[in-house]
C-alpha cells in the first residue's frame, strides 16, 4: 500500500464516515427523546435513494402512494379515536388534512411536471419533502399509542416497523439496484490523487448539517425543547412541552436526514430495496460508541467504523462485516465496565 | 366477520371442486425466492410460472406456487408442504443454490423430480442415488467460464484479476474458474470478495488495480456485479474485465452507462437474440418465451425466469411418456416421467439444447452459450 491508495481509502472511509454519523445522530436524538431505537431509520434512505432515481428515470414516484396511505390510515385512526371518545383522543383538525393535501400534492406533482427536467437541487427538494413527513406519520400510527411502554416493547415495534417497510419497499421498487446521477460529477487531480466531486459533496453537507443540529439545539425554542424531553421526559412535560409533538419532531428530523443521506449516497453506489438497513447499521454502531446519548462521541464514532470498514477490507475484503461488527463487543465491554450502573429499567 | 360469514358455507363445496380436478391432473410445484436478498432471481421465475404449458397430451397441468424468501429453511418447509399436502408430481425451484441443495434430499426421499434452476453445479454433481432426482436447467458455471477462458488465453492472457460476492456464487467462480485458467497457463493476481449490499467496492478495486494484472474478472448474481466494474474504472484501471452470466439482465447496462462498455461476457444466446443466426437451434423458442413474457409483464426476461422455462419444456417433452407408465399422482408416474426426462435427447430450449444423460442432469453443450460484449451501450454478439 502506498500514500496515494492510503489517501483514496481514507477519503472513501470518511464518505462513508461521514453518512454513518448522520444517521448515528439521528438514533441518538430519538432515542434520546423518545426511547425508540429507530431500526427503520435505514429505510428513510433506501426511500431517498428510490426518489431520487426514479425522478432521474422519469417515473412516477410511487412512494408518494405510501404517503397518501399513510396519511389516510392515520386519519382514519384518529377518527376512529374521537368517535369512540377515548380519551387520549386529540380532535381532528387541519393537520389532519394538511398531510392528506400534501401527499395528494407530492402525487401530482412529477405527473404534471416530468421530474427528469429538473434540476438536481429541485428534485432533492421534492424528495425530501415526500420523505420527511412519513416519520412524523409513522410516530403517531406506531409509537405514539404505545410511547409509555417499556423499551423493549419499542424496540420490538421497531424491528416489526422494518421488516414491513422493507416488504413494501421490494413491492414498490423491485428487486433490482438503483443509482442516480452526481450532484456534482467532478473529479480533481490534487498532487496525484483524485479527489471526488460527490465525496466533497457528502462530507460538505455533512458538516453543514451537524452544524444546522447544534444551532437548532443550542438556539431555537424548539430544539431546546427536545433537550428538554431527552433530560427527564416527565418533567418536560410538567413545563407544557408536549412529548407527542417532541416525538413528532425527532422522527421529521430522523426522516429527513435519512433521506437527505440517501440523495446523497445514491450516485456512488447502487442501492437495493433493502440496503438502508446494513448502513444504519453502522451508523448505530457508531451511535453505541456514544453510548446512545453523547451525539459527538456517535459522529465520531460512526466516522471511525467508515475508516475501518474502508482499510479493512483493502487488507482481507471477505472479513469486512465480521471486523466492523466485531469492534462493538470491546466498546460494549468498556462502557459496561465504565458505567457501572444499570440504566435500562429507569423506563 | 362478514366475508367469513359468506365464505364459510362455501368452502366444503370449493374444497369438493378442488379435490375432484386434483385427481384429473398433474401438479406441479413451483418454490421461487420472489422476496428476500435473491428476488431479482426469483421473480422473473415467479412471473414465468404464468407461462408453463397448462396441457400436454390431454393432461392438464396445475402449478402450485411457494414464495421461500430467499431462506433455505422455507425452502425445505416449503417443498415438504407441497409434497405432503399437494401431492405434486414434479418441483420446479427453489431460486437459490443453497436453497436447491437443502430440498433435494426431500425430493429424493418422496421420489419426485425436482427442477433446479440455479447457478451451482453442485445440484446434479456428483452423480448419486439423490441427486438422480435433480434435474439441472442452467449451464454449469464450468461451461461459462471454459468459453471465458478460452477467449483469454487466445488474447495471450498471463495474469488475472478476481472480484466475487462473498456467496456460494463467488466461491463456486473462484473455484471453477482456477482450475481451469491455471490448467491454461493463466495466473490468479488478485481474489477481492464483496457483499451484494456493499456501498462501495473502491477498496477492493484499488488493491486489484495496484497488482495491475491483464484482465479482471467479476462475478456476482445481478446488478451487484455492476459496482466492482465501475469502480475499477474509477481506480484507473485500464484492462479487460470479463463478467460471468450472472451479469446477463438489462439493468446491467441501465447502471453501468459508459463503464461497463467494451466488457465481455458468456451466457445463453437469450441476451443477443436479435443478432443469432436464424438457423440456430435455440433463436425460435428464446424469441417465443422473450415475446411471450414481454406481453404478460411488460418488460425483457432476465434469463433467470428462462431456466423456470426450461423445466416446462422438458416436462412437455416427457411427460407423454409418464403417462404410460401410470396415472398422475401416483408413484409409478412420478419415476417414470424421471426415466423420461433423463432420456430428453436434442430438445431445444432457451438457453440451449438439452441432451440428457444418466451422468449428466444439466445436458447443456456449448451451444448453450455464447460470447457477448458491450458495444454502444447494447448487447452484441462477439464474432
Amino acid at each position: 500500500m502506498n500514500l496515494q491508495i492510503a489517501f483514496l481509502l481514507g477519503q472513501e472511509g470518511v464518505t462513508s464516515g461521514a453518512i454513518y454519523a448522520l444517521l448515528a445522530l439521528c438514533m441518538v436524538l430519538v432515542f434520546t427523546v423518545t426511547r425508540v431505537l429507530l431500526v427503520p431509520q435505514g429505510e428513510f434512505v433506501t426511500f431517498g435513494a428510490m426518489t431520487m432515481a426514479a425522478l432521474q428515470a422519469n417515473q412516477p414516484a410511487v412512494l408518494a402512494w405510501l404517503l397518501l396511505g399513510l396519511a389516510l390510515l392515520r386519519a382514519l385512526v384518529r377518527a376512529w379515536g374521537a368517535l369512540r371518545r377515548r380519551p387520549d383522543a386529540e380532535p381532528l383538525g387541519g393537520a389532519d388534512a394538511a398531510y392528506v393535501v400534501h401527499a395528494l400534492l407530492m402525487l401530482a406533482i412529477p405527473r404534471l411536471l416530468p421530474g427528469e427536467g429538473w434540476p438536481a437541487a429541485l428534485q432533492l427538494l421534492y424528495t425530501l419533502a415526500l420523505i420527511a413527513p412519513m416519520g412524523p406519520l409513522l410516530y403517531d400510527l406506531c409509537f405514539k399509542p404505545i410511547a409509555e411502554a417499556h423499551s423493549l416493547v419499542l424496540l420490538i415495534s421497531a424491528i416489526a416497523l422494518h421488516v414491513a417497510l422493507v416488504g413494501l419497499s421490494l413491492w414498490m421498487f423491485g428487486a433490482e439496484g438503483a443509482r442516480t446521477q452526481p450532484l456534482l460529477d467532478e473529479v480533481w487531480e490534487l498532487g496525484g490523487v483524485r479527489v471526488n466531486g460527490q465525496a466533497l459533496c457528502v462530507v460538505a453537507a455533512t458538516g453543514v448539517l451537524i452544524v444546522l443540529l447544534y444551532a437548532y439545539f443550542e438556539r431555537s425554542l424548539s430544539g431546546k425543547a427536545l433537550r428538554a424531553t431527552a433530560i427527564h421526559r416527565f418533567g418536560a412535560q410538567l413545563m407544557g412541552i408536549s412529548p407527542t409533538g417532541a416525538g413528532r419532531t425527532t422522527f421529521a428530523i430522523a426522516a429527513l436526514i435519512g433521506a437527505l443521506s440517501g440523495a446523497l449516497i445514491a450516485p456512488v453506489t447502487t442501492l437495493y430495496y433493502d440496503s438502508g438497513f446494513i448502513i444504519s447499521l453502522k451508523g448505530f454502531v457508531g451511535a453505541v460508541v456514544g453510548g446512545l446519548v453523547s451525539y459527538p462521541a456517535g459522529a465520531l464514532g460512526a466516522l471511525a467504523v467508515g475508516l475501518i470498514e474502508s482499510y479493512s477490507t483493502f487488507w482481507a475484503s471477505a472479513y469486512k462485516e465480521v471486523i466492523v461488527f466485531t469492534l462493538i463487543l470491546p466498546i460494549l465491554l468498556w462502557r459496561s465496565l465504565a458505567a457501572g450502573h444499570h440504566e435500562e429499567d429507569r423506563a | 366477520m362478514f366475508l367469513n360469514r359468506l365464505l364459510r358455507p362455501a368452502v366444503p363445496a370449493l374444497l369438493l371442486i378442488a379435490a375432484a380436478a386434483a385427481q384429473a391432473q398433474i401438479k406441479v410445484g413451483v418454490v421461487t425466492s420472489s422476496t428476500g436478498p435473491i428476488a431479482l432471481v426469483g421473480i422473473p421465475q415467479k412471473n414465468t410460472v404464468a407461462l408453463l404449458p397448462t396441457e400436454v397430451a390431454g393432461q392438464k397441468i396445475e402449478y402450485v406456487h411457494l414464495d421461500d424468501a430467499s431462506d433455505p429453511t422455507a425452502s425445505v418447509t416449503a417443498v415438504k408442504k407441497l409434497i405432503n399436502e399437494d401431492k405434486v408430481d414434479a418441483l420446479i425451484g427453489p431460486s437459490g443454490s443453497p436453497n436447491a441443495m437443502a430440498v433435494i434430499r426431500f425430493a429424493a426421499e418422496a421420489g419426485v423430480p425436482l427442477f433446479a434452476p440455479v447457478g451451482t453445479a453442485a445440484v446434479v454433481l456428483p452423480m448419486n442415488e439423490q441427486k438422480k432426482w435433480v434435474f439441472k436447467t442452467t449451464q454449469n458455471d464450468d461451461l461459462i467460464a471454459r468459453a471465458l477462458v478460452d477467449h483469454m488465453a487466445a488474447k495471450g492472457v498471463k495474469t488475472y484479476g478476481f472480484i466475487g460476492s462473498a456467496d456460494p456464487y463467488g466461491d463456486n467462480w473462484l473455484k471453477v474458474f482456477n482450475d481451469l485458467a491455471t490448467k491454461a497457463g493463466l495466473k490468479l493476481a488478485a481474489a477481492e470478495r464483496f457483499n451484494r449490499q456493499d456501498t462501495t467496492v473502491t477498496a477492493q478495486a484499488l488493491k486489484v488495480a495496484s497488482v495491475n494484472p491483464d484482465v479482471v474478472l467479476i462475478a456476482a448474481p445481478g446488478s451487484p456485479a455492476v459496482l466492482p466494474q465501475t469502480s475499477l474504472r474509477d481506480a484507473g484501471y485500464r484492462g479487460q474485465i470479463y463478467q460471468t452470466h450472472g451479469a446477463a439482465l438489462p439493468d446491467f447496462l441501465k447502471l453501468g452507462g459508459k463503464k461497463v462498455e467494451g466488457t465481455i461476457l458468456a451466457a445463453g444466446s437469450m441476451l443477443v437474440l436479435d443478432q443469432v443466426p436464424d438457423n440456430s437451434p435455440t433463436k425460435k423458442v428464446a424469441a417465443g418465451y422473450v415475446a411471450e413474457y414481454e406481453k404478460k409483464n411488460g418488460s425483457k426476461p432476465a434469463t433467470f425466469g428462462a431456466n423456470v422455462y426450461d423445466a416446462g419444456l422438458l416436462l412437455k417433452a416427457s411427460i407423454p411418456a409418464a403417462l404410460k407408465a401410470g396415472k398422475p399422482g401416483t408413484p409409478a408416474f412420478r419415476s417414470a416421467l424421471r426415466d423420461a426426462i433423463e432420456q430428453v435427447k436434442e430438445l431445444p430450449a432457451t438457453q440451449g439444447v438439452y441432451n440428457m444423460t444418466a451422468e449428466d442432469h444439466s445436458g447443456f453443450d456449448e451451444r448453450g452459450r455464447v460470447l457477448v460484449t458491450v458495444k454502444n451501450g447494447q448487447w452484441t454478439l462477439l464474432k
